[in-house]
Formats: C-alpha cells, structure tokens, sequence
C-alpha cells in the first residue's frame, strides 16, 4: 500500500463527456490516458510521478474494466522495453518514471524501441525532478529526445493542455512512426485545477488480439540492414511527418499580443511563470494579454524552422526562455536563424542566468534585462524590499521519526569507534539521508541498485573491508545482479548491507517483491536472503534492525571476520511511515471499542538529562528534541521526547549500547486497564506511595533545616 | 488586485497537503477559482517546503469568459498571506522574499522545531528566536505570531487546524467564520479535535496581543536559618545563583555539605568570579552519580512529572522502564575509597564482576521489586562521602578552585575562563570521560604554559564543544586524545588527577 492512497479520487477517472474534472496534474493524466483509448500502462516510481504510479494502482479496477493493463515494473528499463508492444501493433501505451534518473535508466530500450520505430501510439511521460526540492544530478531530459530522436512536449501548465498534451502526443506518434516524451515539471505534476473531461475510450484493438494474431516485421528490429534503414527513416520520413502534424494541429501557440518588435519565445511548461513575471512588470494582465508576442513551444523537440523564422520576421529581438543546461533550443534557433540570414537578434541565456529553475522571480530579472536594453522598460518599475537576511537554520531532509533504518547508522557509528572509519559506498533511497547530519556516512552514490557495485574496485586485500549500503527497492531494480551477482563473480571480500524495510520507502511506499503484506494483484513475500543465497552468497545473516546490539555485534563480525568471501546483512524492520499508517487507526479503534491496549513511547528524564546531547548525535529522531534546562544552575538544554515518538525503542537501545546515560526510559501507557491491572497498580501504588512519603518527608526536614522551605 | 497569492511554508509532515486543501475548498465553495500546487520529494521527509495557492474570483472568469494565468510558486513580492507553521520556517520565508511589508499578511507560529544542526550540538546550538520575531515585525504588513504548538497541545488537534483558525480570526481572506467551519465539517475527518484546533487558532488571531512573553523561572526565598545568613551576607549578583547552589546540595547531600559549599565561595572576593563559581561549583558538587540518579528516580513527584510529559490521561496506569548501564567502575564509584581504589584496580575482580556489567539493566521504578533496588541505591546517600568517586571529585574540585583562586586577584580574565571550565564535564560513561578528558588537558596546559591568556582557553572550551571526535579541539591544545572510556585513564595529569 502506498503512502498515499487514491482510492476516492480516481472515482473522478469516471468522469464523462462535458463533466468537470477537480483534482491533481497526475490524476489529470491519468484521465487523459483513458479518454485517449490507451491499452498498456507500466512505469517505475519516484518524485514527482510516484503519485501517478500510486494513482494507476488505485485505478487497477476501472483500468481492467477498459481492458487495460497496467504493471509497476521492475525498473524503468522494464517499462520502457514495455513499449515494444507498440512497434508491431496498433496499441497505445504509456509508460512513466521520474527524469532524468529514471530516463538514464531506460535508454537502452529507448534508443531500441525509438530507431524501429512505432505503429502505436507510445507515450513516455517524464517528471522531470529539476529545481527547488530536487533530489537528483540537475540535467535535462532534452538531451534524450534528441540523441534517439523521439518527440518532447512540454505543455503549459494547466490540466486542459496537459490532458490535450496526452491525447495529442499519441496522435503525434503514431503520424510519425515515434516515441514520444511528455515532460511534466514537478509543480505541473502536483498542480491542482479543473479540465473538461470526456468519455473513457476502449481500445479498438485490444492486447489480446495482438496476443492472438502476432505480426512481425523483421525490418522494425535494430540489426543489420534494417539499423541503417532506420536511420534514413528517422530524417526522410518521420521528422517530416512529425513537423507536418505540429504545423497542422498548431501544437505551438503564438500568444500576447499579435504584433511588436521584441517578441519572447518560451518553453510550455514556463508560460505561467512568465505570464506572472510580465504581470509584475506591468506588461500582462492575469488572463496572459501580454503586451509583446509570444511564441510558446509545447514542442520542444523538433524545433519548427518554419514557426522560428515567421516569428522572428520583423522582430528586432527575440527572448528565448529555455531552463537548463545546455541551452540546446538556443543553439538551435541561432543555427535556424544564421542559416536563414535572419538579423533577427536572438537573446536567451545572456539575459537569464543559466543555472537553475527558471522561478518568476529570475525570468523576472532576465526578461528586465532584456526589457530594459530594448526600451520597454524604462526604470525598474517595482523591486522587493531586501531585509538582512535572518539567521534560520539549515533543514535537511532526514529519517522518520522511529525509522528502521536508523539503527542500522548507528551500529555503524558504533562500528567505526571500535575499528576506526571505513569506506561506506551508498546507494539511492531513503538511506542515502545517512550522509547528513547527525550520522555523516557514506562516501558516494552511483545510482540506484548500484550500492555494492560502487565498491567494487576495492576488490584488494586490505586493512579494513569496505561497506556498502542498498535498499530492498534498489535491490530488486538492479542490485540483485549488479551488485550482488557482480560480488560474487568477482569473488569480493567486502561486506553489503541490505535495507528490508518492506516498501520502497522513499518513493511513497510502494510494494515490492519482499513486500511483507499480502497483495490481491501481486505476488510479494519474496525473501530477499533467499534471492541472495541464490545467486551464490554464503555468509548472509539477517537481523532485526532495532536490536541495536545485534546489529552492532554482527557487523563488527562482518567487518573483522577472518572468514573471506562476500558478505551480505539484511537489516529487517518495516517501514515506520508506514507501519503507523497501518497500526494507528487500527489501535484507535481497539481503544474505542474498549479493548485493554497498550501503547510504548520514551522519555527522557529532564534531571538527571546532562544535555550533551550524545542521544541526538546517535539517532537523529524528529521526536528526539530539546527543551529548557529545568535545572536553574544549567544552561544547555535538555533532551526531550515529543509526543510523536511511536516507541520503537532506539534511542534506549543507544542508551545500553553506548553507554550513554541513565535519563531514557520507555513509558507504558495501558488504555482499557483490566481489573487485574487495576489491582496490581493500587497494590503497587499504596507500597511505594507510603514509602515515597516517608522519603520525602525526610528530604522536607532537611530542606526545611536549611530554611529552605 | 483581485487574485490572492497564499504560501504555506511548513515541514515535511506538518500538514501543509491538508491545509491547502481546505484553503482550495473555502475558496471554491465562496466563489473563486483555486489553484495549488507544492513540491512533495525528500522534503516530504522532515525537511522545509512551501506550499502555493492562488484563488481568483470566478465573477471576473465569467466577465473575462477566459481562464486566468495562476502561478505555481510564490513570487517575491506578490504574496498576500503567508502561513509558517514554525518560527524558524517564517524567517526561511522573510528570506526568501516572500514576505513584504506592503502586502503580506503572516500567520505564523512561535514555537520551534528544532533543526538537527541546531540539537546535535554538545552544548546549546539553538538559534536566537528574538531576532527572528523582530525582523517578522518589520516585514510583515500584519503579523499574527502565537505558539501554535501549545494550542494544537491543549485541543489534541493539528497544527494546520490551528493555522486555519488563525487564517480566519486574521480575517486577511474574504470569507466568514462559518465557511472556514463548514469546511472542516465536510472533510468528515477528526472533525471535533480540528474544530477546537481551529477555534483556538481563531481567538488567538482575532485577539490584541498574541504574544506571551515565556514566564520567568521561580526563584527561591530562604526562611532564617544559618545557611539562608551566610547568603545574606553575599554580593546581590551572587545570592540567587548560591541559593540554588545550596538547595542543590541539601537535596543532594545534607546542611553541612551546603556550608562547606559557603566556606568554598566565600574565599572568592571579585563578584563575577564570584557567581561564576557559585554555578559550577554547586553542579560539581552535586555531580551525578547512581546514588543521585536513584534518588532522583525514585521521588513522589515523579510519578506526576512524568505523566505530564508523556500526556497520559488523568488516572491512566503507565509503567516506566527505565534503562540502566551501569559498569564496573559505576560499582566502584560508591565502594569506600581504599577498596573501591583496589577494586577498581584488580583485573581479578573486574573480571569476576563483569559479568554483572556485561549488558545494560531496565528497572521498572513503579514496580514494588524496581523502587526498592532503586531505593536502596539511594539510600547509600549516608556513605557517599566516603566514597571512591567522592573522594576523586573532591580533589578535582579543590585543584580547580585553587587555579581559580590563583590567578583571581592578577589575571581576573583567566580566572573567569577557569572558572567555566566544568562546563565541559557532563554526562555518564564515555560522554562524561571525554568531558573530563579535555577539561584535564586544559588544566594542564594552564599548569605548563605561563603566558596562556583567557582568550587562548575561551577558544579550548568553544573548541570542545565543537565536536565529539574533537578534531578541532585536538589541533588547537596539541596533545593527544587519550581514547579510553575510563575517566580515570583518560584524564591527564594536572593538579587534581588521581
């Protein structure tokens, strides 16, 4: 189950002709998918379009209903070699994953499924992680539709040319034989708004036909002669088609005003952005009447000579807005614009910076550059006030409170105090938080799965192994033979951990082969250890997580073993985020319906807590916080548990582990006491009660000796 | 203008989703067009985030017969209403220019979250919140700044429900009370604790002066008495800071340790000296050990403490399991001197006696068999004074008076940085071994270096604090760190090591 679930919003996929749709970008996608008569959906999850994987999920039943199928596939290599079912039939498929990670992963099957070409519709929807709040390399997706030839949309941000872009993206590939990418912006993905819906569509021709009556055409395969062939194709045949249907459904709008002589040209998805940056300077009203002319490509791959050059025509300037780098759409037009012996004046990045998100704010002060240097602007017509910025402090993503994973970073730490730091190879997932604060471990981070093989050139007799970290999703992605498959081979004395938490965790919580949890419609349970031994590992041990001295204890074995050979641990515990998810309302509704229940969480003892904070550097816990010294005589702060803490255990762990001190204590509230509880807590109350008194009567004495009662 | 530009700047986890939902539906209910949109990555995981939401009224749509251009993030400049759900988060949004005086209505709260940089600190890492609210006043064109946490505390609610109460009570968007209740009402979930949440936020917004100023903390009057004399006769800076010193150590000890405490003080004639002193030397001696910690463990008041913190309901039965460590040297602390000493010095005995120690111990204080192993402990209190660890205190504690008093009437300066040192001996185990470690090896190089100036130890104790691995420390003093997670073996030679 994932960490959200859509099970009431995609009743609005029901939706008919001239119905009003409410909801999320993703969900409009996934609308769109379904008015369009798609036949096979499949893609790998991660920010920003984990929720439309979670949304196709939920879905699965209105899916089956239209004959569709959709899988999650095993990595976005999966999915997109998924698109073969295109090149042979008239199917509609869409796949999707997150960019450019996800499209680094997939071009294998990219380039394979984009040189012979399509018969269907084949759709790859792109969220594209760039900008505030990415979590990936900042590249451009750009670069793969170019280098494989497939067609980018990039609409504008509203749910109307988004859902358009679906359909219409289809349409573009089948006219032209091609692949076709849509890329959404993280925002877009998440963006809520309304579009006119239509009727879901059956596909006319259905998997099962194709299942029943194969097709094959040698000549759509990437093997000599037909690779050749393909390529002629891609330059004689498909592009020109690919141009006539942009020119003849005018894909790219021409909007603001009809005339002037500075005009800009603007990638789809930053229209509003610009829009608002216009607005602000006074040369828009809010419904985008613009006072210069504006191109807006919603394809920004292949550039239209044609439209380049009618809209450069008269125009002393032109302000091309392209995020990213490198500025491919620049150096195109300048190359269209030269070969035309156009003097239209081309600016782009030499007004707007060429680093990072194109927010408002920077289109803002590169298009006054522009503005300015033309004359449309004379003075800066509004600025912010600028304050000193204030001291706030850094907040960096980092573990869940109760976090399974976070144990397994202090054993580590524990580890390294017993024999000294080592090399910590990293992996991809919620786990790679450990580099930060307060753990600090790790070394690098090749890719997802890719957590041993970024050990694998320590391969040499040495002082102290190397460690590697991966998680169960990056297991199942690739790490099974990229990592582990590739230790053993090479017969590698390095010691890899495994995180089995249950879901791929940072992607939203999706299932997966070692799921736990039973799953009506796929097949999960799949013991990691099992898959690990299969491949050829012998020393494989499993521990729990929170049991912090196993942990400890088998890692250090791990680590110092005279015994050669690779080693694998499978740290065990669910996910917390999703385990509360489950436990909580299911304990609330025990307590309501009054049955005895009980509930851990911790505390720390504020006076005998010496607030060095030792707890905090080990753990890293949310709930793990500080609070006022009660103590008038002491100025640093004091550790203290909020009430978030679910109790699982850690910090007390540390506490025996380490050594650390005697304030942590794990507190047992009893909900719906029994009579013998209740008997048991009176005696118990009474003895201790009566000698508590007398204690402090005696301490009352002295005090009052003192005069200082 | 009539489009209204709303951010939302929270934590991964604090609701932020929710909030704006609701913010779309009052809206969309009384008659604009909303639109929203965040960015849920890695932030989502504790991390800070800004949620953006633009409504326009569906009247002017009409009259236009064209959709509108909405933003999908919060320009600088162009925010109406920004809602922070912590303290530190609405600075983030000052700087990052979102918040303007000519415009931007701040709901904010004033309570913190603290950052891990901020708690990981050895000592106090937590950033100044005034300068926070001072620049909030200046760049807000209203502010509505409570602690929010306190009321999603007293109405077991949310906190967005508190930030949309308080969105209300400002009164910055154009919608009756009653919608916003309405809207709480439809979303059919945890209705009651969201509608107290919001109430409260309501009130506190529509409210005159939001801001409580945190309450002084108590101090203590002395009745007469011979102790309570002694005091009176203390410079006025000092009297409050000793008085706290000398119910420190009646509680912890008995009357006369508290005038030994006195006879200690009171050789000290420069007053800051003076109240520096009084501080640390009451925390020293009254250092923390099982006998204290038992004690502590094991009070009346306790129970009630407690109960408070981990919010159980009135009468609920709880039990805690307090976690213990204690090692072989912990044993040998509390044994009479001599034997402790050969004890702690016989490889027999540890030997014997580590199996005791092996592995941490959890004792049920509210059970009848945990209070009286706890109490008994406590009761050692009568022989403490004789005690190993007593014993190695006393004399740290007089080496390190000397020191102060040596260079009091020459070097004031230095004789103050002496006088904080024991800032750094804290904690237990090894927390409390490398407290004691580098408080030794600055003591010995005030021993061996004659020109060491207060500014030199001013840096050691800042460097000390800096990091546990002490890398910092380490190459500012020079010497090496012994790694040992005895105390004993881990202090250096000065004046007042063993």
């Amino acid at each position: 189950m994932a960490e959200r679930s859509f099970k009431k919003e995609v009743e609005k996929l029901r939706l008919g002709e001239g119905d009003e749709f409410r909801g999320e970008g993703i969900l409009a996608v996934t609308k769109g998918l379904l008015q369009a008569g798609v036949s096979y959906v499949g893609g790998y999850q991660g920010s920003p379009i984990s929720h439309l994987m979670d949304v196709l999920a939920d879905a699965e039943d209105i899916m089956n209903e239209l004959n569709i199928h959709f899988e999650t596939s095993a990595s976005e290599a999966t999915a997109a070699a998924m698109l073969a079912a295109s090149v042979n039939y008239p199917l509609r498929g869409a796949v999707t994953w997150k960019s450019t990670v996800g499209t680094n992963v997939a071009s294998d099957a990219l380039a394979n499924v984009a040189s012979g070409g399509v018969t269907g519709g084949a759709l790859v929807i792109v969220g594209e992680d760039y900008g505030e709040g990415s979590s990936i390399m900042q590249e451009r997706s750009h670069a793969f539709a170019m280098k494989s030839q497939m067609w980018l949309l990039d609409p504008r941000p509203n749910l109307t040319s988004i859902v358009d872009a679906v359909e219409t993206g289809f349409e573009l590939s089948e006219s032209s034989n091609t692949p076709v990418l849509l890329e959404l912006r993280i925002r877009a993905c998440h963006v809520y708004g309304r579009f006119t819906a239509k009727n879901n569509k059956r596909p006319d021709f259905t998997l099962q036909d194709a299942m029943e009556n194969p097709n094959r055409d040698t000549s759509r395969i990437v093997l000599p002669p037909a690779n050749y062939l393909h390529e002629h194709e891609k330059l004689t045949k498909r592009l020109p088609a690919a141009i006539e249907f942009i020119k003849s459904r005018k894909l790219n709008e021409l909007l603001g005003a009809e005339m002037g002589d500075y005009g800009i040209i603007v990638q789809g998805g930053l229209y509003n952005s610009l829009i608002r940056a216009l607005e602000l300077l006074g040369l828009s009203n809010s419904f985008g009447e613009a006072k210069l002319p504006i191109y807006v490509m919603n394809v920004t791959y292949p550039v239209i000579d044609s439209e380049i050059l009618d809209f450069a025509r008269d125009k002393k300037a032109v302000l091309l807005v392209e995020e990213g780098h490198p500025n491919y759409i620049e150096q195109e037009l300048n190359m269209i614009l030269r070969h035309a012996g156009s003097d239209t004046i081309l600016n782009g990045k030499d007004m707007i910076t060429d680093i990072g998100e194109y927010t408002s704010d920077v289109i803002k002060r590169g298009f006054e550059k522009f503005a300015r240097k033309a004359g449309l602007l004379k003075d800066k017509t509004f600025s912010a006030s600028k304050f000193p910025p204030i001291k706030v402090p850094d907040r960096p993503a980092g573990f869940c409170t109760g976090c399974p994973e976070r144990p397994m970073f202090t054993a580590i730490q524990l580890v390294e105090k017993d024999i000294g730091p080592f090399h910590v190879s990293a992996d991809i997932g919620c786990h790679l938080f450990s580099i930060l604060p307060p753990f600090n471990i790790g070394n690098t981070t090749m890719g997802y799965g890719l957590g041993w093989a970024g050990a694998s050139a320590f391969n040499k007799d040495a002082g102290k192994r190397t460690l590697s970290i991966m998680g169960d999703g990056g297991f199942w992605h690739n790490g099974l033979t990229s990592g582990v498959g590739n230790a053993v081979f090479n017969q590698t004395d390095n010691v890899l951990m495994i995180v089995d938490n249950n879901y791929t965790a940072a992607t939203g919580g999706q299932d997966l082969l070692s799921s736990m949890g039973d799953h009506e419609k796929r097949s999960t349970q799949h013991d990691i250890a099992e898959a690990v031994k299969g491949v050829g590992v012998k020393w494989v041990k499993t521990v729990r997580t929170y049991d912090l001295v196993e942990m400890h204890k088998t890692l250090l074995d791990a680590m110092t073993t005279k015994l050669r050979g690779p080693k694998v641990i499978i740290a065990k515990g669910e996910c917390q985020l999703n385990r509360q998810r489950r436990v909580k309302p299911e304990f609330n509704r025990a307590v309501l319906a009054g049955k005895r229940m009980e509930r851990d969480r911790f505390y720390v003892d504020s006076e005998t807590c010496t607030g060095d904070h030792s707890c905090i550097r080990m753990s890293g816990c949310p709930s793990l916080t500080l609070k006022e010294n009660p103590d008038p005589l002491k100025s640093d702060p004091v550790a203290y548990v909020d009430n978030s803490c679910v109790g699982c255990g850690h910090c007390g762990e540390v506490a025996h582990a380490s050594v650390l001190c005697p304030s942590f204590s794990k507190v047992t509230l009893i909900y719906n006491p029994s009579s013998w509880d209740k008997i048991k807590a009176g005696i118990r109350a009474w003895v201790i009660g009566n000698f508590q008194l007398k204690a402090e009567k005696k301490r009352q004495k002295r005090l009052e000796k003192a005069g200082l009662v | 203008m009539s489009r209204i530009s709303i951010a939302i700047a929270a934590l991964g986890g604090q609701g932020g989703g929710v909030l704006s939902n609701w913010i779309v539906e009052l809206a969309e209910a009384n008659g604009f067009r909303a639109q929203y949109t965040a960015i849920a990555g890695v932030a989502q995981r504790t991390g800070a985030t800004i949620y953006a939401i633009e409504l326009f009224p569906e009247n002017l749509i009409e009259k236009e017969g064209r959709e509108p251009v909405l933003a999908l993030m919060p320009v600088a400049g162009d925010v109406d209403i920004c809602l922070a759900s912590e303290l530190m988060e609405a600075g983030r949004a000052v700087n990052r220019g979102i918040i303007t005086p000519d415009r931007t209505t701040l709901i904010a709260s004033d309570h913190r979250v603290y950052a891990i940089g901020e708690k990981e600190q050895m000592g106090d890492g937590r950033l100044d919140g005034a300068q926070v609210r001072e620049a909030l006043k200046k760049a807000s064109k209203k502010l509505v700044l409570f602690d929010m946490d306190a009321a999603v505390q007293k109405t077991s609610s949310v906190i967005s429900s508190v930030l949309f109460g308080a969105l209300a009570g400002s009164e910055a968007l154009p919608f009756e009370k009653k919608a916003y209740e309405d809207t709480i009402r439809k979303s059919g979930r945890s209705v009651e604790s969201n509608l107290a949440g919001f109430n409260l936020g309501f009130q506190n917004a529509s409210g005159t002066d939001q801001h409580e100023i945190p309450t002084c903390r108590k101090g203590i009057s002395m009745s007469p008495s011979p102790l309570g004399d002694r005091i009176e006769k203390l410079p006025a800076e000092t009297r409050a800071i000793a008085t706290y010193g000398v119910h420190r150590l009646v509680d912890y000890q008995d009357v006369d340790y508290a005038h030994l405490y006195l006879d200690r003080l009171e050789k000290f004639r420069d007053i800051k000296i003076k109240t520096e002193v009084a501080k640390y030397l009451a925390l020293w001696m009254g250092f923390e050990d099982v006998v204290r910690v038992a004690d502590l463990k094991t009070r009346l008041q306790r129970s009630v403490v407690v109960a408070h913190e981990i919010r159980a309901a009135e009468g609920q039965i709880w039990y805690g399991h307090d976690y213990f460590h204690p090692r072989f040297e912990e044993f040998t602390d509390i044994l009479p001197a001599a034997l402790g000493r050969a004890m702690a010095g016989s490889s027999v005995m540890r030997k014997i006696f580590s199996p005791l120690f092996s592995k941490g111990r959890i004792i049920r204080p509210k059970t009848i068999v945990g209070y009286f192993i706890l109490r008994i402990v406590a009761n050692l209190r009568f022989m403490r004074q004789r005690s190993l660890r007593f014993e190695m205190e006393n004399r740290r504690i007089l080496a390190w008076l000397g020191m102060v008093e040596k260079y009091a009437e020459n070097n004031t300066a230095l004789a103050m940085e002496i006088a904080k040192c024991p800032r750094l001996i804290k904690g237990y185990g090894d927390t409390h071994a490398r407290g004691i470690n580098r408080f030794s090896r600055i003591m010995a190089a005030i021993e061996k270096e004659e020109k060491i100036t207060a500014d030199n130890v001013a840096a050691l104790i800042d460097a000390a604090l800096l990091g546990e691995k002490g890398t910092e420390f380490n190459s500012l003093i020079g010497t090496e760190e012994i790694d040992n997670n005895d105390s004993r073996q881990g202090e250096f030679t000065w004046a007042g090591s063993s």
